[in-house]
């Protein structure tokens, strides 16, 4: 794995030292990113996301594990020797020189030529959309195009990887959908390895290749947005990813790469994602809420699970509707097209074995 | 058309009270620096009111003066050395206590901060008597090494204080993009800090330059200003000294304005 990766963590660990005791900020955190790929670390403050970032980018050391670049091994070496960039959350631009000499910068420290300096800095502020700004200083420039000098600064002495550290957060709402759309894109065209912080898991989703979600400093899956988000591997990543409705119950049988669940007395069926259960193991099931199919669509369906209902309240969220439907197994959130929704209050709801899934301890 | 307004109701209290006791402070503080100025330029050969007339007479008089000159030259020569000495440790220390966690940095900061806090006697009792049993011949040098002293915890404390402002951010950023440790100095750090730097070094050059109780144990045969005036008090009292200390406190208010200036335009 370690030849073809760009970007290889090897059973790393991040250790500070507390009043009570130690604290792991990452765990035994083996992640490898390979070339040209758009890969987020995803989780909540103190996840271990950022500090995994940091061992990258070489402004942390681990107590444990290996971190390799390229293929060469660079765990204890200085961020100035890593053939790695980062763009900052707080951009981290220098104040006292201006726009131009921000991005210049990383050639000058190399020892540029000038007038490759010159070129390559007016390229850039051109592919950015920073022409007439290089005279500027930061603090002169709206927040967005500050992001687009961290980036241009960061891109402009064409490093093997890209580290972004959640560089969305400090942007208004508005402009973050747009500044997404352009971060992806700049990835496929410069085809660069983007290894990307962020605690949004819709941003996470939409821009990936891979996403490694974390939580107290440990990788907890590693996956495709679709296999994170269908096929989560435990229930605290289907807890975090998007929204669900989940159902204790105890084994009935299992087939292959179905289980037959009791919940509540009325027998679902799920996938199974990690090891087998035993009949009679008391389990965690979940099931999106878009992929419960509500009315006479239900009904006629040929689903695995059957269930009626009764609609206890309904909330219109726009494009969708969100209903809390009481059934058998439970209170059920379920979203369907405010355009074609059917709102009487019994309902028939079914879902297939294959949206359900039946979670690993 | 004009409009039939009421009367317009005043909303803005006026603080008589306030300022007659803001007159009165900056009276108290104030008025016998005017009235050092005053008699500077006061046609008579007391140094008292009343005032008998313009003159520049003094002023003449301690231009044309050598042994004040000569004076202002050592000061001058004893606060630039002391500056460079103070503020080069104080830029070190306060390095020290920024980045790097040791045992005793509290401690250590309180230990630099010491000479300004004790009384200027201890301060030059102790040197002296240290100079003393090293066998130290007293010279100007001893006054410098004297003044650098006291200097550096005034150079330290504006350093320090920028330094605890800086982003270190734009530090990680630096060796990100590839500078070393000295590069990321001269190329982020120092410009960040520089105004505090020339900030902390002019409070350093005017301390040393009217410095005078430390100054009285640690002087040999080449006198400061401040001693030259301290001195010429005693024996005959012209308002040749008054027209010095004029120059003297204008000087010492440009730097300081100066030094507000700098620190004002780096950090507004």
């Amino acid at each position: 794995m370690r030849d073809g990766s760009v970007v290889y963590l090897e059973g790393v660990s991040k250790i500070y030292p507390t009043k009570a005791g130690e604290i792991f900020a990452a765990r035994d955190v083996t992640i490898d990113v390979q070339p040209g790929e758009f890969y987020s670390l995803l989780g909540s403050s103190g996840s271990g996301k950022t500090t995994t970032l940091r061992l990258i980018g070489g402004f942390e050391i681990p107590e444990y594990g290996s971190v390799w670049i390229g293929g060469e091994e660079v765990t204890e070496q200085p961020p100035y020797r890593r053939d790695v960039h980062t763009v900052f959350q707080s951009y981290a631009l220098f104040p006292h020189l201006t726009v131009a000499e921000n991005i210049a910068y990383p050639l000058r420290i190399a020892k540029a030529a000038r007038a490759e300096v010159t070129e390559r800095v007016e390229e850039s502020l051109r592919m950015f959309q920073l022409e007439g700004m290089g005279d500027r200083r930061p603090s002169q420039l709206s927040g967005g195009q500050q992001q687009r000098v961290a980036l241009a600064r960061a891109l402009i002495s064409r490093p093997k990887v890209l580290l972004l550290d959640e560089p969305l957060s400090a942007l208004d709402a508005k402009i973050r959908e747009e500044v997404r759309q352009e971060l992806r894109d700049l990835q496929k065209q410069t085809n660069l390895t983007f290894i990307y912080v962020t605690h949004d898991q819709e941003e996470a989703l939409a821009l990936s290749d891979r996403i490694a979600v974390m939580h107290n400093g440990q990788v907890q899956q590693i996956g495709t947005p679709k296999q994170i988000y269908d096929r989560p591997a435990s229930l605290f990543v289907a807890q975090f990813i998007g929204k669900a409705n989940f159902f204790n119950g105890t084994v009935l049988e299992t087939t292959g790469e179905t289980a037959a669940v009791d919940v509540n007395g009325t027998k679902i069926w799920a996938t199974l994602t990690g090891r087998s259960p035993s009949i009679g193991n008391a389990v965690t099931l979940m099931v999106r809420p878009e992929r419960v199919r509500l009315g006479e669509s239900a009904k006629t369906a040929e689903a695995d699970n059957q269930l009626s209902g009764k609609v206890a309240s309904v909330t219109y969220v726009g494009q969708l509707i969100e209903l809390k439907v009481e059934t058998p197994v439970g209170s059920l959130t379920v979203t369907q097209l405010s355009s074609t929704v059917d709102l009487s209050p019994e309902q028939s709801l079914s879902w297939n074995a294959n949206d359900c899934i039946l979670l690993p301890d | 058309m004009s409009l039939n307004l009421p009367r317009k109701r005043h909303t803005q209290q006026q603080p008589w009270l306030l300022t007659f006791w803001t007159v009165l402070v900056f009276a108290f503080l104030y008025l016998p620096i005017a009235t050092l100025i005053f008699i500077s330029f006061n046609d008579s050969a007391i140094l008292s009111l009343p005032f008998k007339g313009f003159t520049v007479d003094w002023y003449e008089m301690a231009f044309g003066d050598r042994p004040l000159r000569l004076s202002l030259w050592n000061s001058l020569q004893v606060a630039a050395m002391a500056t460079v000495l103070a503020t080069g440790f104080g830029l070190l220390a306060a390095f020290a206590i920024y980045r790097y966690q040791f045992f005793g940095r509290n401690s250590f900061r309180i230990a630099l901060n010491l000479p300004i806090l004790l009384p200027g006697v201890v301060t030059g009792v102790a040197m002296l008597a240290y100079f003393s049993s090293l066998g130290l011949e007293l010279s100007l040098w001893t006054i410098i090494l004297g003044h650098a002293v006291f200097g550096l915890p005034v150079a330290l404390g504006p350093i320090l204080t920028r330094l605890t402002q800086f982003p270190r951010s734009l530090e990680e950023a630096a060796y990100d993009l590839g500078a070393k440790p000295a590069q990321v100095f001269r190329g982020v750090i120092f410009p960040y800090i520089r105004s505090a730097i020339v900030s902390g070094a002019l409070l350093a050059f005017t301390l040393s330059f009217d410095e005078v109780v430390v100054t009285i144990f640690l002087t040999g045969r080449d006198d400061t200003l401040p001693m030259e005036i301290w001195g010429r008090l005693r024996t005959d009292i012209t308002p040749e000294i008054a027209a010095v200390a004029t120059l003297v406190l204008g000087a010492s208010t440009g730097i300081v304005l100066l030094s507000q200036w700098v620190v004002g335009r780096d950090e507004g």
